[in-house]
């Protein structure tokens, strides 16, 4: 009985806090209609006991391009392309729209902006200094995962764990239940321990490694990456998404983002195999090949 | 919350108090009843190891045995891990280099034949052997002997491109192309279940194989996978897994099967608290003269010992170390006929 007092303090408190933060990310105007997501949705039960995250998700923002304001902007080569990878324009997912960058780490922020499209992987100690990851088809690292332009699955079963496994690069995450270890090592997909908070599942995300961006504009971090992560479902087809980001060594204080993800509803749709290697190897490698002889 | 605090001391507790029943191979389990999900199918659920050092075909040195007495199962067993061993000094420098994956990387499991003592993974043909090949057509034959040269100048230290090397040096697939075959490390797979699927995560590369057991048809056959196309269903306690739809890029099925007519059958049946059964039936008419079924032991690895990341491409320096070698080599004026064999290695 107690548990249950708390866990509905805890819904109202959570409830309360998406009431009051939610809307102006959205890009809404205040005092416009916001959604009509129902306040108090009681998401249908997995067999866990627990809200049911089963099925495949997708974010509809554009923060791969770049999680602040963004205006459209044209693709890499459009002497060679045209229209064809340009970017779209976007709102900031950001919470005050702006990134509390050091004033160091800002000027990074630009310098990997301006070497997006660059690559150097000559000399293995400095193979990561330059580019895009996304580019190079790397693991992208939580939260850029969840707001790529690709679809991902939630597995949720009985056992203490739960996986996410995404198109991008066929990529995958195990997040551990009430787990007590911390990462043993640094990952690309980091270490992720989840628990529920009533109808919120909350993930913390540690042990990232340090070569991951947020997005094509080349916001970043540091190896001190701290993620928590929370999804609660809103409706049969929606989950708000939120990601609070700490990390003392490029930030001046914690930050947060927050999007809505929805359900992926076609018959039979399953996730498809986004294999990104072979189309990176001859931007990263092809300069290595036996030359012609002259 | 409690039923999940409980669960896991119980999986714990279960693996401690096994006794080793898992049943011979090619007998059906007995006794042993598969506990069950929430939603009533099977439960396959936790981190599996298919390492062992039974080889796939039955060697020579075992004449027609398919099974062997104890005695000749420890020397059996001893044989093998001597072979497989990269801790001797027995072949001059040029093997002690490319014995460089070591024990160290060396999963210990590896060395340790099946506990069914059995002296080939295949069970059938009943010699324990893979069938003869089907003569290739001509189109076949001039794939197959392009990637065999890919494959001598990458093993003569003289790739000319990126190309030259085989998929899973290139990170593109590793052991998560199916058949699942013991290899010299991270023999392990995590298998998750949800309401309709069942999902297979091996750690070899990082995929996930989410598989529908509700029935529904695979995708058309014009949309192709590097990893194919997956459905499965549950016949008794018996998951069982068809798999079509494989692209046609030369060197990703196992021993160049053809794409275009080779589908493989995989059953997974829990046979103990700590031991799933994998057996799976290779077919294509086009490759071999008739199917194979091999059986590969799964054994639960302690949940203390957890699956971690394994990342392949992100930091694929060998790439470029096996180029820039192949360079320096061409200045040296060394072929692919005047190089020593065996200059380079698959693991990485």
């Amino acid at each position: 009985m107690l548990r249950r007092t708390i866990a509905f303090l805890g819904l109202a408190a959570v409830v309360a806090f998406l009431w009051l933060t939610v809307p102006p990310l959205f890009g809404q105007q205040r005092g416009a209609a916001t959604p009509s997501f129902p306040a108090t949705y009681r998401a249908p039960r997995a067999p866990d006991g627990h809200p049911d995250l089963n099925g495949i998700w997708q974010a509809f923002v554009t923060a791969n391009w770049d999680l602040q304001d963004h205006e459209a902007q044209p693709g890499p080569h459009p002497e060679l392309t045209g229209a064809y990878g340009a970017g779209p324009a976007g709102q900031s997912i950001v919470e005050g729209g702006e990134i509390p960058y050091k004033p160091e780490a800002l000027a990074r922020k630009k310098a990997n902006f301006e070497n997006r499209l660059k690559v150097d992987v000559s000399d293995d100690k400095t193979w990561h200094a330059l580019g895009d990851p996304e580019m190079k088809c790397y693991m992208p690292g939580v939260p850029r995962a969840t707001y790529m332009p690709f679809p991902f699955h939630i597995v949720q079963g009985t056992s203490p764990y739960i996986l996410i496994a995404y198109e991008f690069t066929s990529a995958t995450r195990i997040i551990r239940m009430d787990w007590k270890q911390s990462a043993p090592v640094d990952s690309w997909m980091g270490w992720s321990r989840g628990r529920w908070e009533g109808e919120t599942l909350v993930v913390d995300v540690t042990g990232q490694r340090e070569e991951t961006w947020f997005d094509r504009a080349g916001n970043y971090h540091s190896d001190a990456l701290h993620v928590v992560e929370r999804y609660t479902p809103m409706s049969p087809y929606h989950m708000m998404y939120e990601a609070t980001i700490e990390d003392p060594n490029v930030f001046t204080r914690p930050w947060k983002i927050s999007f809505p993800l929805y359900r992926r509803m076609e018959r039979n749709l399953q996730l498809l195999e986004f294999k990104c290697v072979p189309f990176t190897e001859e931007l990263l490698f092809g300069k290595f090949r036996k030359q012609a002889a002259r | 919350m409690r039923t999940r605090l409980l669960a896991f001391p119980a999986v714990l507790a279960a693996v401690v108090a096994v006794g080793l029943v898992a049943p011979m191979a090619g007998q059906a389990p007995r006794k042993y009843t598969a506990p069950k999900t929430p939603w009533g199918d099977p439960d396959l659920q936790g981190v599996w190891n298919d390492a062992t050092s039974t080889p796939l075909q039955r060697p020579g040195t075992v004449g027609q045995k398919d099974v062997l007495s104890d005695e000749e199962a420890e020397e059996f067993q001893q044989s093998l891990a001597h072979d497989l061993s990269r801790d001797r000094r027995d072949g001059g420098n040029a093997a002690d280099v490319n014995r460089a994956y070591n024990e160290h990387w060396m999963d210990s499991r590896r060395l340790k034949i099946t506990a069914d003592k059995r002296t080939s993974l295949i069970v059938d043909p009943p010699d324990g052997r893979i069938p003869a090949l089907v003569a290739p057509s001509p189109e076949r034959q001039r794939g197959q002997t392009a990637r065999a040269g890919q494959a001598a100048r990458f093993a003569a230290g003289l790739p000319e491109n990126y190309t030259d090397m085989s998929w899973p040096v290139r990170c593109v697939v590793r052991t998560d192309v199916p058949p699942y075959l013991p290899t010299i490390y991270n023999n392990n797979f995590q298998i998750f279940q949800s309401p309709g699927y069942v999902t297979i995560a091996p750690e070899m590369i990082h995929s996930a194989r989410i598989i529908p057991v509700d029935g529904r048809p695979h995708l058309n056959s014009n949309l192709k996978q590097w990893l194919g196309d997956t459905r499965g269903r549950w016949e008794g306690s018996t998951l069982v897994v068809e798999t079509t739809n494989f692209r046609a890029d030369e060197g990703v099925l196992f021993q160049g099967a053809n794409p275009a007519t080779f589908t493989i059958t995989e059953r997974f049946t829990r046979v103990a608290s700590d031991a799933i059964n994998y057996e799976f039936t290779m077919t294509d008419p086009t490759t071999w003269t008739r199917p194979w079924t091999a059986l590969i032991p799964w054994n639960k690895v302690d949940p203390a010992e957890q699956m971690f990341e394994y990342a392949c491409h992100e930091d694929n320096f060998d790439i470029v170390h096996f180029l820039t070698g192949a360079r320096v080599r061409e200045k040296n004026g060394e072929t692919v006929s005047s190089s020593r064999p065996a200059g380079a290695r698959e693991e990485k």
